[in-house]
């Protein structure tokens, strides 16, 4: 029993409580990191009020966000993050303000975590972190609030599924494409409670921007974990960040509940349709859809490589009249970034509207909801009815470029026929780690 | 308190998110879930807050709760009345706010298929069956780990601290099976 060998999930579980567990086990961790946002944290606030628990287990390892509704587009939003500004002061925990960035992000871009880390953050999309090998996972206001004040949340064992992504990709082939391709294949809730591991010969050729967005849309597919090993490009990274890591390794011969086989080196440029984002395609099924709105950014699809992606299509061509086209970079240090190599002003200059950083298109919450029967194309992460504006307006998830694309056509198209040929849309190691 | 819930059918297909539950559109308008009570479901059953009953079940298809962690979602679920979920399948946020917040969600899948609008509809966690009463076909569920029925039983991890001072990982060492 002992002797067994441990998949990455256990391996990591492992570390922290000491022994190796068994899916299924129900464990109480302490938590390394916990963070919320102003969708989330007035709630988690409220609870601890009642319960007189108003307190934080360690200031340094809580941060807060104002990403959702920010700058405020409304009085309550306005209150919560007065709320939040005031319990940032009280208590002396990091408060990121409106125009920081998205959690995620912010949080992969100062480098606050290390392998391994177990990670609470009051946002699905906390999953995204599993790209830096943690065991970063989504939960409500009320299990955050409780980790907060106690250091501790109890977690279920996930199963495990290996996820092996083969061959070498083929130059228009984004992180976006593999995930939605795996979230067409494990269906909405094929992956519910499990981890998923992702391994196979195309990991090497996988940016880590790249990675950020398959294990950000994992739990798309219902994973309580999207991890990546801790390989040469992962080291690499967080050596980047000043942050040491130790050797981690799956065993070989580690036992899955499951097992997924993607080969990455067939992939066209893919596409979800409404109503979910497991309606995956090809685009070519859905080229010649007129499109209204087109949204480049959020926590999928906010990031460097992201938008040179777009740009590649927006330098040379312009958003068609009557399209809208919103960019919105993830974070403040990846819009300072585009501002100093001249993307921002391309984008803004083939007729985007390009904004500070904020989670509110994606949510319906601010900054470009969509009319009765209008068409969007997207690169965030869901397109349910109603997600970004009214019931009957219809949501495609795309890759950045295949947005840009469509931004200029007015319709959706294979992004190939506007891409320069053959050069990759995912971001070479050197640009990702400058 | 709440380990026994009969009550109405309300059915729903596969795929019932949290943003169906509770759109960003409105919940970001809003500081209170009293206020955000009026659009639950609001793209989904017309006036679904006035004409829930208390006890009434929602019996969904695969994946309910997908989506955002939004706690909101299983908190105006209860604060409308609703009793219980039974779902062929529930994503896990969903899940553990739905415990948290002490609204008992089952996984079934033999009851919602069979399962008409209105039907009567039991869940009984202490005998851990889940019956259409109107279609006379009952399922045994899952047992429950015995750290959710504490919770599920004292009515949300709030009413638990409450009367035992504090999370119940504080009152045992392991919880494993």
């Amino acid at each position: 029993m002992s002797s067994r060998e441990l998949t990455l999930t256990e391996a990591l579980l492992s570390r922290k409580l000491g022994r190796a567990p068994a899916p299924g086990d129900h464990v109480v961790v302490d938590v390394d990191l916990v963070y919320m946002h102003d969708g989330t944290f007035p709630l988690a606030l409220k609870v601890l009020r009642r319960l007189d628990m108003e307190k934080v287990f360690d200031p340094r390892r809580i941060i807060l966000f104002i990403d959702h509704a920010a700058p405020a587009p409304n009085l309550a939003a306005a209150i919560a993050h007065r709320i939040m500004r005031e319990f940032s002061r009280k208590h002396g925990v990091k408060l990121y303000d409106v125009g920081a960035g998205i959690s995620h992000q912010v949080v992969i871009d100062e480098g606050l975590i290390e392998p391994g880390n177990v990670i609470a953050g009051a946002d699905s999309h906390t999953v995204t972190l599993g790209a830096l090998t943690t065991l970063a996972t989504g939960f409500g206001s009320t299990d955050a609030a409780l980790a907060m004040a106690t250091g501790k949340t109890w977690l279920r064992v996930p199963e495990q599924v290996k996820v092996s992504i083969e061959g070498e990709p083929s130059w228009w082939v984004m992180g976006k494409d593999i995930a939605l391709a795996l979230l067409g294949e494990l269906g909405s809730d094929g992956a519910v409670y499990s981890s998923l591991e992702f391994q196979g010969s195309a990991i090497p050729y996988i940016s880590m921007d790249s990675r950020i967005t398959i294990s950000n849309m994992s739990v798309e597919a219902g994973a309580k974990y999207g991890l990546f090993p801790l390989d040469g490009l992962a080291k690499a990274w967080y050596k980047s960040r000043g942050i040491s890591t130790e050797p981690l390794e799956p065993g070989s011969k580690a036992t899955y509940s499951d097992e997924i086989v993607m080969e990455a080196s067939r992939l066209e440029p893919m596409i979800a349709a409404p109503p979910s984002p497991d309606n995956v395609t090809s685009v070519a099924e859905y080229e010649g859809v007129e499109v209204d709105q087109v949204f480049i950014g959020s926590c999928t699809n906010g990031r460097l490589e992201d938008f040179h992606a777009a740009a590649r299509v927006l330098k040379r061509h312009s958003v068609k009249q009557g399209v809208r086209c919103i960019a919105v970079p993830a974070s403040r240090r990846i819009y300072m970034r585009l501002l100093r190599e001249g993307i921002i002003e391309a984008l803004a200059g083939a007729g985007c509207v390009v904004a500070h950083s904020t989670c509110g298109p994606c949510i319906g919450a601010h900054l470009g909801l969509l009319a009765e029967g209008e068409v969007a194309i997207s690169t965030n992460n869901r397109n349910m009815p109603g997600r970004m504006g009214h019931r009957s307006a219809r949501i495609y998830l795309a890759n950045p470029a295949t947005a840009a694309a469509a931004a200029v056509k007015g319709r959706i198209v294979d992004p190939r026929e506007l891409l320069p040929l053959g050069s990759r849309l995912m971001d070479p190691v050197e640009v990702q780690m400058a | 308190m709440t380990l026994r819930v009969k009550g109405r059918a309300w059915v729903l297909g596969d795929g019932v998110s949290t943003d169906h539950i509770i759109s960003g559109k409105f919940k970001y308008q809003k500081a209170r879930l009293e206020d955000m009570l009026p659009y639950l479901l609001y793209d989904v059953i017309s006036d679904f807050y006035k004409r829930v009953r208390p006890g009434d079940v929602i019996v969904a298809g695969k994946g309910f709760g997908y989506g955002s962690s939004r706690e909101h979602a299983a908190r105006l679920l209860k604060m409308a009345g609703v009793g219980a979920v039974v779902a062929v399948s529930v994503h896990r946020i969903f899940y553990r706010n739905a415990v948290n917040v002490g609204l008992p969600v089952v996984v079934s899948t033999k009851i919602p298929p069979i399962t008409r609008e209105g039907d009567t509809i039991l869940v009984d966690l202490v005998e851990g069956i889940v019956v259409n009463e109107s279609k006379n076909i009952r399922e045994e569920i899952q047992s429950l780990h015995p750290l959710i029925v504490d919770i599920i039983k004292a009515g949300g991890i709030e009413e638990y601290i409450l009367k035992h001072g504090g999370p119940p990982w504080q009152f045992r060492s392991s919880f494993s099976k």
